[in-house]
């Protein structure tokens, strides 16, 4: 058996896949945090809820309507994001002229209600939703074996993330963006429409976790508490990262995901921990994040 | 004829600090207008009252005939309005061609490109750098030239000369002059009238949130006394 630092190659790669998956998801969720603190300067607690929102909605539709996981990757996503962009504007905009901190407590109270809500009508255990047939088996590549479905978690996960970073570096509208992040009032006064792009922004943000609950809803089971435990995960990988960093928020959380995975097999002891060990590291030595725009 | 920007009795506050106490000014179309005076005399409070960046004014702010007051922010540039402010507000994250091309069309009769690299080469051969990377000259060139793309009827200008090299001065009165042939309309803050005097047709003097006194360029030698008391210089 081939071994790299006295591990079984086969147990190094497994472990290296969870982490790829587990940063995926990572990845996923802090962009969506990202570009909402970006532009918003909120720290949106309710980014759990959403992604949670999203793996339900996906169950719901499979249950109730017979919509299987392809119509529901797209619509699950979808109705986080309008149902995101209508509390941001009937609820979080009138918080902006105050303390930010005013924007954290709404949307941790927003998150609160949504979970209690889920757990009081589905109770707190999970329930499990079906990969779709095409992305079900595996492939041996030699080294290891792969869950198909895996394979496209990351793969969908990377198409979507370098898609939004895309459209924020590269587009008209991604440019509005980082300009009403720097400078909003200036950017109004040009007669960009700054308030419609916060309630947008808000709105991606969330479809963004809506997006990562139904991929995540085959790998986990789904419940109420599946965002709850992930954020504050995703809370570190945006901080190290660098608050509103697009692009440090993808690279951090697919390497935390990554790093996490690794420790699970040299030192699994601190495998749950590990993300914090980084995270307290970093805001030591570069309190603006590894692609904060201070660091 | 009616001026295309008329301001009647224009008070304005920041938080509970009465900053402008009734101020009058008319600009007419093609005209370059000058408002002279002392820091914190209310000049940029003004040009941003009247772009409707300051909410809390009461009285009257018509553009074209269009009354100004009740038109939210992201709307009165596409009344023709065009704010360049102070402080250049030039984005750190976009290239000089992106903050080029950042603010929408919002109107024919705007520069192309080629006229602003024409105007501007400094800007044309930055075009990929960021937009902070750039001298505070270029810096403000840029802040000008961006406004100029879009169309904009009426150019709001708050000090563009601050803290520029004379050379740079120079090129900025000459951009003034060239856009003054092409029948811009100008609202320019300047504390250095010797610079406002070769571009502007007329003067406003404001002192404590009013305008105090108003005269036309050719008045200027008559009024120095005047200017030397309100300006300080």
């Amino acid at each position: 058996m081939t071994m790299i630092f006295g591990i079984p190659v086969q147990a190094l790669m497994g472990q290296l896949l969870v982490g790829l998956i587990n940063g995926s998801f990572y990845a996923l969720l802090s962009l969506g945090l990202a570009v909402i603190f970006g532009l918003l300067r909120v720290i949106n607690f309710a980014h759990g809820a959403q992604y949670m929102l999203g793996a339900f909605i996906a169950l719901l539709l499979a249950v109730h309507g017979g919509i299987g996981y392809w119509p529901a990757l797209i619509l699950a996503p979808l109705i986080v994001g309008v149902t995101g962009a209508l509390i941001e504007r009937t609820m979080l905009s009138r918080l902006y002229k105050l303390d930010p901190l005013y924007g954290l407590l709404f949307t941790f109270g927003l998150a609160l209600t949504i979970e209690g809500t889920f757990r009081y009508f589905f109770g707190a255990s999970g329930s499990p939703y079906a990969a779709p047939a095409a992305l079900t088996g595996g492939v041996n590549l030699g080294f290891m074996f792969l869950p198909v479905y895996r394979g496209w978690v990351v793969i969908a996960s990377l198409a979507v993330c370098i898609g939004i970073w895309l459209l924020i570096e590269k587009t008209k509208l991604g440019a509005y963006l980082r300009a009403a992040t720097e400078n909003p009032v200036l950017v109004q006064s040009f007669g960009v429409n700054v308030p419609l792009l916060l309630t947008l922004t808000y709105g991606l943000g969330a479809a963004l976790a809506g997006f990562a609950g139904v991929l995540a809803a085959p790998v986990y089971q789904v419940s109420p508490l599946m965002g709850s435990n992930l954020i504050i995960i995703v809370f570190a990988v945006v901080v190290v990262g660098g608050m509103g960093s697009i692009l440090g928020a993808i690279i951090t959380g697919y390497l935390l995901g990554i790093a996490e995975g690794l420790t699970k097999v040299f030192y699994p002891e601190a495998s749950n921990i590990v993300i914090f060990v980084i995270m307290a590291i970093v805001l030591i030595l570069r309190p603006a994040g590894l692609f904060g725009k201070d660091a | 004829m009616a001026p295309l920007l008329n301001v009647a009795g224009l008070q304005a506050w920041y938080g509970e600090s009465h900053i402008l106490h009734g101020v009058d000014l008319h600009v007419n179309e093609g005209e370059m207008i000058c408002i002279l005076g002392r820091n914190g005399m209310g000049k940029t409070t003004t040009l941003r009252s009247i772009m409707g960046i300051l909410r809390k004014r009461t009285g009257r702010i018509e553009f074209a005939g269009r009354d100004l007051m009740s038109v939210p922010l992201h709307k009165v540039a596409h009344a023709g309005l065009g704010f360049v402010p102070e402080e250049r507000g030039i984005f750190a994250t976009l290239t000089v061609e992106e903050n080029l091309m950042l603010p929408p069309v919002v109107a024919k009769g705007g520069m192309s490109v080629d006229e602003i690299y024409a105007l501007f080469p400094n800007l044309a051969e930055r075009r990929a750098s960021p937009g902070t990377k750039l001298s505070g000259g270029e810096q403000q060139m840029l802040a000008m030239a961006r406004i100029l793309r879009t169309g904009a009827r009426c150019l709001l200008l708050d000090e563009p000369t601050e803290g520029l090299a004379p050379v740079i001065i120079q090129r900025i009165g000459e951009v003034l002059v060239e856009l003054k042939k092409r029948g811009m309309t100008v609202v320019l803050v300047e504390q250095n009238f010797r610079f406002a005097s070769k571009v502007a047709d007329r003067f406003y003097l404001m002192d404590h949130g009013q305008m105090v006194a108003e005269f036309p360029v050719d008045q200027l030698p008559q009024r120095m006394d005047m200017l030397n008391t309100v300006l300080g210089v």
